[in-house]
């Protein structure tokens, strides 16, 4: 007979782990990601592809040259992590050496350099995001424009995205709600369609990956608070829905700030997070000198989230 | 022009010196008196603030070494006689001389690793492993393995043998007692390292009858007293079937250790064939100073 | 339908020996009686090598307050008073029987006739239950006669008859309830003038509709019991949970049942009240469950109490399997790892779970990646994943005043962790240094 196995209890487990969890968080990515390939064709599958390759390169090659630790690329997180990045990028040919740029910086400064997953106190791809948006202001803000279904040339023309055309003066002639809400519009890749983020959320919703209070606050707070701006001036300020339709609102709610590991644990610390995110965005989005915010917010959060953590304990059984 | 840079200079100087004063008074307010002695005696330890003093680092062992002005009942043994001279000199103090001493793992690893009879797979902490159950030896009283010791030492001294049990590196211990306090069973004890630094010691504390003892391991101390009998310096006791050899009457004779019929009792650092019983330097070790009492009587 | 406000977990149930009807055990030839089968100090023996001993004849006397009787549950001579190692491997204080027929004590009543009436005192039954040694059998093995005595100054409102058995695997007392509904109605009656309460709850979880239903009809024909169904969620049979469930209450930190007025015992101790204070019989019985996912046959056993685990394996399954990894005393989730199968059973033993290599090990522990699963977890609304951290850096002070002692041990933390950091050890661990710590200020 086998030696017997002795531990304290309890003696099983429910079979969740990391490495599911990130890959279902990929999974919920997809849709955004078919949706940026219908509208921006190969360039943004290219762009994509390369920063999830760099990505999971890079976390290798520091993992086993610099931290000698074993490889922890099979958990799925520099994937995540690679997307998202992608996602925050414009799908154009240029971005696609640019993307590897912000994957270095990324992996190995917002994530290896504080000990790996779970250590991070700002949201990689966000990381690398903002470090990429200020060393390569032209390229990162130079949008191609949505021309059909699945483009299959390269050379795509460029246009302002509506929060970049509004910062300009007035929306672009013709944009729908429903334009923003299936992703006809002009945007970083995986930004653009509301539909298919919410699809991927109310799948990280099913498996308990993500819970409401972060996405809903998050834009809640963004919708109202631009929307007390829209009646006090609609000439000056956005509508209210344009605003959580347009821009990285949704990616960031549903996607960036639900990170677990840069987020609040407790729930009422979540609600904090989401109104903190979504409050910054606004005013960045109206009185800062981007046309968009929401990175910055959620980065800004993610600096107070141990300060959350402490003061937000979960409600005790017995006090 | 010139007015400009006169305005600022003029400007910053008011500011600097209005600075100065304010900072002037909160340092003369908030001044905390200290004895210039403590940090002379901070700079001569070690300051690996390891805790085997018993103070919760070196200069709070510093402070009181400062406090009661002798070194009576302090003593810094990774620092050795060396730094308690140093510092006598700086209280003007006698020195009280210790025989060096080093951690000793009284276990044998008959039943570990590859022989090991269950297989522990919880945290890997003896504190918490000794709560559970007897550990994968299945000796009640033997080393649990999780290297508690090891990660209790801060000068890199103890380390995960092979087998299962821990292996100290007699160059580096510097006798601090960490381990013996972060073992939960006791089986770590600071010793005389004796001349030579060679020692004899039971490798054993199993204190159950002599045939479960030997069902438990083969190794074990069986608490027979044939030690006893044949120790010429009366130097071994026994009490709960298990022997004690006290290591300051100890003169190394090794009659014991041919004695033992489990093998518990180790010699370590003698020459490796055993030749003939060759007339040993009679004398006995120096009788141990007050000094190193406490720390036997911790471990003991 | 009712269950306790937050935290819990719901693991596989797995009661595949739900249906096994109880079978007796047959009698060892040795039997070893450990004396401290209970929380708190050993019995101390009255017996001598060379004593004659009967069934339930008194063995070991209850000797400090937090204590119980030991009986003998075999006939035969005693071989020798010495230590013996228990399922973990330390040795504990025991009497060693060998067995002869099987003579049982002349008071004990072993007609099958169903006694309800009981014109018992309460001081008398709580004298009683001290005198048959019964204790819960609900995991912690409590002295019965302690918890029904209340203290001066306190007034025990509710009487909870813990049937929730939200453990998996665990079936002894969904078979209990099947099969002794009306003794265990008896029991929970005789409880409940004990403690002078007007009502008895017993709370079964809604995964057993067989057992709410009889234990329903049961209940109709004795005054002041409800059967009260719980929405299925562990650990819904925890003391504190079970209290916030049925009753709404809340027991605060470092506060007993008895505080808010609850006494709370397990539905396998109601048994064994009936049959000591009915039957004159004291706890010399264990109903067991033999279960595991790769076991040939399922069952639910009545065992002498200090029948060896080798014993009860033999007779239930002839060997073990030979990819057994992991031998269970009690559920998976708060039940202990057997390592000396050559130890006897002792009170408050439910099961031998015999789990498959492949289920007994776990996972590597990977990074915490904050997920907040254990924290959502908890039912007692602590912060498992602060604990560890602290513990680990020896910040034991602040582990207490982050209320580390609140824990109740029930896994939740480690069952969510994504990461399968071992958090329960971890809490375990740092509740003993707090303890240490608290015994040294003091």
């Amino acid at each position: 007979m086998n030696l017997l196995n002795i531990s304290g209890s309890p003696h099983v487990h429910s079979d969740e782990s990391t490495k599911k969890i990130m890959w279902r968080v990929n999974m919920a990515l997809i849709p955004a990601l078919l949706v940026a390939i219908a509208y921006f064709g190969i360039n943004a599958l290219l762009v994509s592809a390369i920063a999830v390759a760099s990505c999971v390169l890079f976390q290798w090659l520091i993992e086993k040259y610099i931290l000698k630790v074993p490889s922890t690329i099979c958990d799925g997180s520099a994937v995540v992590t690679g997307l998202l990045l992608a996602f925050n990028v414009p799908a154009t040919v240029s971005m696609m050496w640019i993307v590897i740029i912000g994957a270095l910086v990324a992996i190995g400064v917002g994530k290896m350099s504080f000990g790996g997953l779970g250590k991070n106190p700002f949201n990689p791809a966000l990381v690398g995001r903002v470090f990429l948006l200020i060393s390569f202001p032209v390229q990162m803000t130079t949008w191609p424009v949505v021309d059909g279904i699945f483009p299959m040339n390269f050379d795509v023309t460029t246009g302002a995205t509506p929060l970049g055309a509004f910062k300009e003066g007035a929306l672009p002639e013709g944009v729908t709600f429903m334009d923003a809400f299936l992703g006809h519009i002009g945007g970083s890749l995986g930004e653009v369609s509301a539909i298919a983020i919410l699809l991927g959320a109310a799948y990280l919703c099913w498996k308990k990956i993500i819970t409401w209070h972060i996405p809903v606050t998050f834009i809640g707070t963004a919708f109202v608070f631009s929307g007390i701006l829209w009646l006090v001036n609609p000439e000056t300020y956005m509508d209210p829905v344009m605003t959580v339709l347009t821009g990285g609102i949704m990616l960031g709610a549903c996607f960036m700030a639900t990170d677990m590991v840069t987020s609040p644990m407790a729930k009422s610390g979540q609600l904090i997070f989401g109104f903190g995110c979504g409050l910054l965005t606004i005013i960045i989005r109206n009185w800062g000198a981007y046309p968009e915010g929401v990175s910055f917010a959620i980065l800004l959060m993610n600096s107070v989230t141990p300060l959350i953590n402490r003061w937000c304990k979960p409600q005790r059984f017995a006090c | 022009m010139t007015q400009q840079i006169l305005i600022a200079v003029l400007v910053l100087g008011v500011i600097g010196a209005f600075f100065a004063v304010v900072l002037y008074f909160v340092a003369q307010k908030f001044k905390v008196v200290e004895d210039p002695l403590i940090d002379e005696v901070a700079e001569v330890l070690p300051g690996a603030n390891c805790g085997g003093c018993g103070k919760a680092g070196c200069r709070a062992f510093a402070e009181a070494c400062v406090a009661q002005h002798s070194l009576e009942g302090l003593r810094c043994a990774p620092g050795g006689d060396a730094v308690a001279a140093k510092i006598a000199e700086l209280l003007g103090c006698a020195v009280e001389q210790g025989e060096p001493q080093v951690a000793v793992v009284r276990c044998h690893p008959a039943n570990c690793g590859e022989n090991r009879r269950s297989n522990y797979d919880g945290l890997k902490s003896c504190a918490f492993q000794n709560t559970v159950y007897t550990g994968e030896s299945g000796c009640p009283f033997g080393c649990l393995g999780c290297g508690d010791c090891v990660a209790a030492c801060q000068f890199d001294a103890i380390h995960m043998g092979p087998d299962g049990v821990p292996v100290v590196d007699e160059e580096k211990c510097t006798a601090c007692g960490a381990c013996a306090k972060a073992c939960p069973r006791r089986i770590i004890e600071l010793r005389n390292k004796g001349k030579k630094n060679r020692r004899v010691y039971v490798s054993c504390v199993n204190k159950e009858k002599g045939a479960q003892a030997m069902k438990t391991c083969a190794n074990a101390c069986i608490g027979c007293g044939k030690c006893a009998k044949v120790c010429p310096m009366e130097a071994i006791t026994i009490s709960d079937n298990l022997s004690y050899i006290d290591f300051t009457k100890c003169i190394a004779c090794r009659k014991c250790v041919t004695e033992c019929p489990t093998k518990a009792i180790t010699d370590v650092n003698f020459p490796a064939p055993a030749v003939k019983p060759a007339p040993k330097p009679a004398e006995a070790p120096a009788p141990a100073p007050a000094t190193e009492a406490p720390a036997a009587q911790a471990n003991s | 339908m009712k269950t306790f406000k937050m935290g819990g977990v719901h693991p596989e149930e797995n009661k595949i020996s739900n249906d096994a009807a109880i079978e007796v055990m047959p009698v060892p030839e040795q039997m070893v009686v450990l004396m401290n089968q209970h929380l708190g100090a050993p019995a101390t023996p009255v017996v001598q090598k060379g004593d004659k001993v009967k069934v339930g004849q008194l063995i070991g006397e209850a000797q400090a307050f937090m204590c119980a009787n030991v009986h003998s549950p075999v006939s035969g001579t005693v071989v020798k008073v010495e230590p013996c190692k228990d399922a973990f491997g330390l040795a504990k204080p025991a009497v060693y029987i060998k067995v002869e027929g099987d003579e049982w004590m002349e008071s004990i009543d072993r007609t099958p006739d169903i006694k309800r009436e009981c014109t018992l005192e309460p001081k008398q039954i709580v004298d009683k239950l001290k005198e048959m040694g019964i204790v819960g059998l609900g995991g912690a093995t409590f002295p019965a006669h302690i918890k029904y005595s209340v203290p001066e100054g306190k007034k025990a409102e509710y009487l909870i008859i813990n049937a929730a058995e939200c453990e998996p695997y665990l079936t002894s007392d969904y078979r209990v309830m099947m099969e002794h509904a009306e003794e265990v109605c008896i029991g929970v009656s005789i409880l409940r003038k004990a403690l002078g309460v007007p009502n008895a709850y017993i709370g079964i979880e809604n995964n057993k509709p067989l057992a709410i239903a009889k234990m329903q009809e049961m209940a109709r024909q004795f005054e002041g019991i409800i059967v009260e169904p719980l929405k299925v969620k562990y650990p819904q049979g925890a003391e504190k949970q079970l209290i916030n469930a049925v009753t709404g209450r809340k027991v605060p930190s470092g506060k007993l049942p008895i505080d808010v007025g609850c006494v709370v015992s397990n539905l396998g101790t109601a048994f064994s009240v009936y049959e000591a204070i009915q039957k004159n019989k004291p706890l010399i019985e264990n109903i067991l469950t033999v279960t595991g996912k790769k076991l040939p046959s399922q069952h639910n056993y009545i065992v002498r109490i200090g029948t060896t685990y080798n014993d009860i394996i033999k007779h239930s399954l002839g060997e073990l399997p030979a990819t057994t990894g992991k031998i269970i005393s009690g559920g998976t989730m708060m039940g202990k790892a057997v390592v000396n199968l050559d130890a006897p059973t002792v009170k408050g033993n439910s099961s031998v779970l015999v789990m498959d290599e492949a289920e007994a090990r776990r996972n590597p522990e990977t990074a915490c990646i904050r997920c907040g699963k254990c924290m959502n977890a908890c039912p007692m609304g602590l912060e498992p994943y602060l604990f560890s951290a602290l513990v680990k850096n020896n910040r034991i002070e602040e582990a207490k005043e982050h209320n580390i002692l609140d824990c109740i041990e029930c896994g939740c933390c480690f069952f969510s962790c994504p990461a399968n950091k071992p958090l329960t050890d971890e809490i375990r661990l740092g509740k003993n240094k707090v303890r240490a710590m608290m015994a040294a200020k003091k």
